[in-house]
């Protein structure tokens, strides 16, 4: 087994996923954690996620970075046997800007294919009606 | 009138390199090249960015940035004046995983400017332009003419207070 799947296997026993959000270095980058229900994730306020230091805004690049692992951790926490999802494609609309502090987001898989999966991510920051951002992303599972 | 491409590199460089600490500094992200309706940056490998630790391969997201960044600025570049153009939307096809300890190169360019969007589509390749491992594209928001005056003014002082003065 791979130190991944190993780590996985044991986060999905114990319920505690920081070991495993530890060992992917983008995801302690931009600082991840993990939501108060399934399939919510939290960024909280980190300066080297700054696009704009005029306003502060987040970087957009780095809100969809934050969905996109949203999405590879929902999956991996989801899976029964892990396989690391590889993103085939992503695709994001912006509705609001981020401003620098808690963002959240949320995951609804879609549909899990027996290759593809693809999964919907919901993004906001006060108010989870008030969308920052909703983004769509295909992964392949082999 | 066409914005003045020395004042868009102004504020790609304060954007990138005064702020210390932020996205594109923790990244590893710069700009290389701007031309009217053309940018081009470079992203050097290094562990932080990592998404899988088992192969090396870069995070998506990291890839997201880059082609984010340099869509924006190459939209940025076809203006009448020096302002920020709000990423509207973003589609990011990964062709092919990025290979591990090479730095990714993005070529962005404008493909229509209209009234109120600014579209665009970049690449992201290692070496060889017409194998990319990635493509976007994105659509920006043109907002109203003077919209950003004051932003350009503070941006242009701030740029000779913290870089003008070394470079």
């Amino acid at each position: 087994m791979s130190r991944i799947a190993e780590l996985v296997h044991r986060a999905q026993e114990s319920g505690d996923w920081s070991e495993c959000i530890e060992a992917i270095p983008y995801a302690r980058l931009i600082g991840i954690k993990l939501g108060s229900e399934a399939g919510e994730f939290c960024l909280p306020p980190k300066a080297s996620n700054i696009g704009n230091p005029t306003l502060p805004a987040l970087h957009g690049g780095a809100l969809g970075g934050f969905m996109e692992m949203s999405a590879i951790l929902h999956l991996m926490m989801s899976m029964e046997v892990l396989k690391v999802p590889k993103v085939v494609d992503f695709s994001i609309d912006y509705l609001r800007p981020g401003h620098y502090k808690d963002t959240y987001a949320r995951c609804e898989i879609v549909r899990f294919g027996r290759k593809l999966v693809n999964v919907g991510i919901d993004c906001w920051q006060d108010d989870a009606e008030n969308l920052v951002a909703r983004a769509r992303a295909q992964f392949l599972i082999e | 009138m066409a914005v003045d491409l020395d004042e868009v590199r102004k504020m790609c460089e304060l954007l990138m390199v005064a702020n210390q600490g932020d996205h594109f500094h923790a990244l590893g992200i710069k700009v290389t090249d701007i031309q009217r309706g053309s940018v081009t940056m470079e992203l050097g490998y290094s562990d932080d960015i990592v998404g899988n630790p088992e192969t090396g391969v870069i995070h998506g997201g990291v890839i997201t940035a880059l082609l984010d960044s340099c869509c924006g600025f190459s939209a940025s570049t076809v203006l009448e004046e020096l302002a920020l153009t709000p990423t509207i939307d973003l589609r990011i096809d990964h062709l092919g995983p990025a290979e591990p300890h090479k730095p990714i190169y993005a070529v962005g360019e404008v493909y229509r400017l209209s009234r109120y969007v600014i579209f665009t589509r970049a690449v992201a390749h290692q070496g060889d332009k017409n194998r990319p491992v990635a493509q976007a594209v994105g659509n920006f928001s043109r907002m109203e003419k003077g919209t950003f005056s004051e932003f350009r003014d503070a941006m242009l002082a701030a740029y000779d207070k913290l870089i003008g003065g070394k470079s």
